[in-house]
């Protein structure tokens, strides 16, 4: 791809320049600051710590699950407590967050060359209000009943029922307002990215010219500005089924013995806008993934992407497609067979643009000068990973095969695979390659390497035998099962093989965040782009980058996002601000 | 709309018409919308996601509305008032339908008079479209009142389907929500406006960002947009 800007051919600027508020004391600089790097830094913060929350809460599951009857403490109301917050404060409270809320703010600005985000004080409101829909959520472990435990689908009826843990408590209530909380929060930073990505690029940043990373980011937080008002809706007539005996959700009803007020609400309503905030919700976390995957390849083989263009029409391609997938959740909720036959055919076809991205990755890979750094490990991970995990989705999205498989240990397995681990290891991968330009020091090497085939190897070891038992016919979601026909002796002792590696995959996250406090002050130092890349954001004055980002005057972009290993230019890449073509006719840069 | 449409630059730029230039638009640099300010294209997407919200609320009373079993209430004999001894079906809903939408036309020319620098015209008009909300929203608690003391509540009411009341409150109160902080930011503006924040570059309160002219159009965008959601409620719930 030749798409050079000659030097003398930059448009002028079109926006004067941004006025930034300037803090003027700890409080404003640290703790309420409009400086998008450190409101990223406060969203990672919260997200890991919650984070923490939800990976005690998966060691306490499998406590169970490999050794049933052996922890007392353990209820089974306490077990779908663990499950309920596990799962929901890991896909929106963690990965949601950390993806947009982090990476968002942090890469957005200085990948496309802005001082901030558009609305710094709106960003920083964002911010604040996820803590505290962060706070709520946590307050549920001290309300009475504890909190919900209804599944992190929160199906109704079941979820505002008295059989249910947290359903007549205080439980389901304080997660619902959490997700309402999280969803107007998120509203005011998702607008700052898209409305930074489209109106604040610098001067010769054309939308093709942007790396994936913030490509996936935007993608993502459009469909989430689209998709969250489906779960917010859900979440306000729920409420109202709890507290105001309304029946949107609850059809007429017997529970322990007593017919309910409640009647002529539809319990598949709900589920038809869960899941239409669902699954767009899995690309939400998907596609922040695949941009930053392709980057950090990108880097780290020398070598351009391949095939940028399909990969940025793939990331569009599958957020729209996301939006029209959703009842592939409900195949046995009951509906119409051709509804099924029709969610069935466009599930399929989202593997279309999916494998146009794997292959991309690969023909990057091909031949490139593959440096096996840790983020480049990560990446490389991710690739086999996501192939695994989507193959397993291949078997779900079929309405026949899905069924019989339906609410095994398969579908955790698969989503496990897909949505869990695949961008976890991006995440780790992204943090190893930031890191240096957020605190101007390298991670340790080798407690990165520890850490990453602790977490590879070991996320394999956790999540191929679960795809076995689930083919056994083990199903999700159950306490205990140690008496049942489906439980087998093989199956029971692989389930306990299960926890203990995930007891080893999580002590090896303790020594990543060992290592990310230790190499703040011990790390060597990094300099200013120690992984020679190309983007913007490796070429601030500073590093960390200063507030306002890039110094006097913001950078002007004379070529795309990907000129490694170019012919005849006088290192392997050649950064994005950098004007002149190289080649057989080379100017001086 | 160009010379109403501030520009950070002032200076239009050449480029094609039609197709062509929507292409190239959105392949240059800088910006996908020419000339479209941050706060505005803000405010656009904004209210695309509110969207989807209405959306949701609208579809969700639709399907209540078609799955149950209990019949619906007759609107047209719910909503109509008692009057010199007749019942006037709708009369309280055409009403405020009406101040509504008037207040859409006072709006307009508030943003108009604000491109003009008319400082008092614009208050004036911006607060005239302040007390039309309020009305409107005056109604609407004189309606919920009405229809409390006839005895329908959110689980129920005497003459049918549960979820009438239940969709009847969530989603008029949704929009009157909507209406009462578009009241509240109209008057914030409008103060704005009145004491020439916008001519003399004062920094906001919260923000400590200068303002302009171009925030009573945004403003405008807010209050047009609840204005047309109020018209599908109307179609959906009053006259279906």
């Amino acid at each position: 791809m030749v798409d050079v800007t000659p030097a003398d051919a930059v448009p002028p600027a079109e926006v004067a320049e941004m006025e930034l508020y300037h803090p003027h004391s700890w409080w404003t600089k640290y703790v309420f600051s409009q400086d998008a790097k450190v409101i990223a830094i406060q969203y990672s913060a919260t997200a890991t710590a919650i984070g923490l929350v939800a990976l005690v809460l998966s060691w306490l599951m499998r406590l169970q699950l490999g050794f049933p009857g052996t922890f007392d403490f353990i209820s089974p109301e306490a077990y779908y407590q663990f499950i309920t917050m596990h799962g929901m404060i890991m896909v929106i409270y963690l990965l949601t967050a950390l993806f947009l809320g982090g990476f968002g703010n942090y890469l957005i600005p200085l990948m496309v060359g802005a001082r901030d985000m558009v609305f710094p004080y709106v960003n920083m409101l964002s911010y604040w209000i996820y803590l505290l829909a962060v706070l709520v959520l946590a307050s549920s472990f001290f309300a009475p009943g504890g909190p919900t435990g209804a599944g992190w689908t929160l199906y109704p009826p079941q979820a505002i029922m008295t059989g249910t843990p947290g359903g007549q408590d205080w439980g389901i209530i304080l997660m619902l307002v959490s997700l309402i909380l999280f969803i107007i929060g998120f509203t005011m930073g998702g607008l700052n990215y898209v409305v930074t990505v489209l109106q604040a690029r610098t001067r010769g940043m054309t939308l093709m010219r942007l790396p994936l990373t913030v490509w996936g980011i935007f993608t993502a937080t459009v469909m989430a500005l689209l998709a969250f008002p489906a779960l917010f809706v859900a979440c306000v007539m729920m409420l109202f089924d709890r507290s105001l005996g309304t029946s949107f959700f609850m059809p007429a009803i017997v529970e322990m013995g007593e017919q309910l007020q409640h009647g002529g609400g539809s319990p598949i309503l709900f589920q038809h806008l869960f899941w239409f905030f669902g699954h767009p919700e899995v690309y939400i976390v998907a596609l922040p993934a695949f941009g930053i995957v392709s980057d950090l390849i990108s880097t780290h083989a020398r070598k351009n992407i391949f095939g940028y263009r399909m990969m940025v029409w793939a990331i569009v391609g599958i957020g729209a497609l996301s939006f029209v997938v959703w009842a592939h959740h409900m195949y046995v909720s009951g509906m119409h067979p051709y509804f099924g036959f029709f969610f069935a055919t466009t599930t399929l076809i989202i593997a279309v643009p999916t494998a146009i991205k794997v292959y991309n990755w690969v023909l990057t890979l091909w031949r490139g000068d593959i440096h096996l750094t840790v983020p480049m490990l990560f990446a490389l991970a991710f690739i086999v990973t996501f192939v695994n995990g989507g193959l397993t989705g291949l078997f779900l999205g079929n309405v026949v095969v899905d069924v019989p498989l339906s609410d095994t240990m398969f579908v955790v397995a698969h989503f496990h695979m897909v949505m869990g681990v695949a961008p976890i290891l991006v995440i780790f991968g992204a943090i190893y390659h930031w890191y240096p330009k957020v605190t101007g020091r390298m991670l340790n090497e080798a407690m990165g390497q520890f850490h990453f085939w602790v977490t590879f190897l070991g996320a394999y070891l956790i999540f191929f035998p679960m795809h076995y038992i689930g083919l056994m016919g083990v199903p999700r979601r159950y306490h205990e099962l140690t008496n049942t026909t489906v439980m087998t002796e093989s199956a029971h002792d692989l389930n306990a093989f299960i926890s203990i590696m995930a007891f080893l995959v999580g002590f090896a996250q303790v020594v990543f965040l060992f290592n990310l406090i230790w190499s703040i002050r011990h790390g060597r130092e990094a300099g200013g782009n120690p992984w020679r890349a190309t983007t913007l954001e490796w070429q601030t004055p500073e590093t960390p980058p200063a507030h306002g980002n890039f110094g006097k005057e913001l950078p002007i972009v004379y070529r795309w996002a990907y000129d490694y290993s170019v012919p005849g230019a006088k290192e392997d890449f050649i950064p994005q601000n950098v004007p002149g073509s190289f080649g057989s006719s080379r100017e001086p840069a | 709309m160009a010379d109403t449409t501030l520009t950070h630059t002032g200076q239009a730029q050449a480029r094609p018409a039609g197709l062509q230039g929507v292409a190239a638009d959105w392949s240059s640099d800088q910006r996908a919308f020419k000339n479209v300010s941050w706060g505005k294209a803000m405010m656009w997407i904004f209210l695309l996601s509110d969207t989807f919200v209405f959306g949701c609320f609208l579809l969700s009373y639709m399907t209540a509305r078609m799955s149950t079993r209990v019949p619906w209430p007759n609107p047209s004999e719910v909503f109509s008032l008692h009057i010199g001894g007749s019942d006037i079906p709708l009369i309280l809903i055409a009403i405020m339908t009406f101040v509504l939408i008037s207040s859409s036309g006072t709006m307009a020319m508030a943003v108009n008079f604000g491109y003009r620098r008319d400082r008092r015209k614009t208050a004036i008009l911006m607060l005239l479209t302040a007390a039309l909300g309020a009305t409107f929203v005056g109604m609407q608690a004189f309606e919920w009142t009405k229809l409390i003391t006839e005895g329908v509540r959110p689980w129920g009411n005497p003459w049918g389907a549960a979820q009438f009341g239940s969709s009847f409150f969530m989603i008029t109160g949704f929009h009157g929500t909507h209406v009462t902080f578009g009241v509240i930011f109209l008057i914030i503006v409008a103060r704005k406006v009145w004491r020439g924040d916008y001519d003399t570059g004062r920094p906001g309160f919260f923000t400590s960002r200068r303002g302009n002219y171009e925030h009573v159009e945004i403003m405008g965008l807010y209050w047009h947009f609840v204005d047309l959601v109020w018209v599908f409620i109307f179609a959906f719930f009053y006259l279906w």
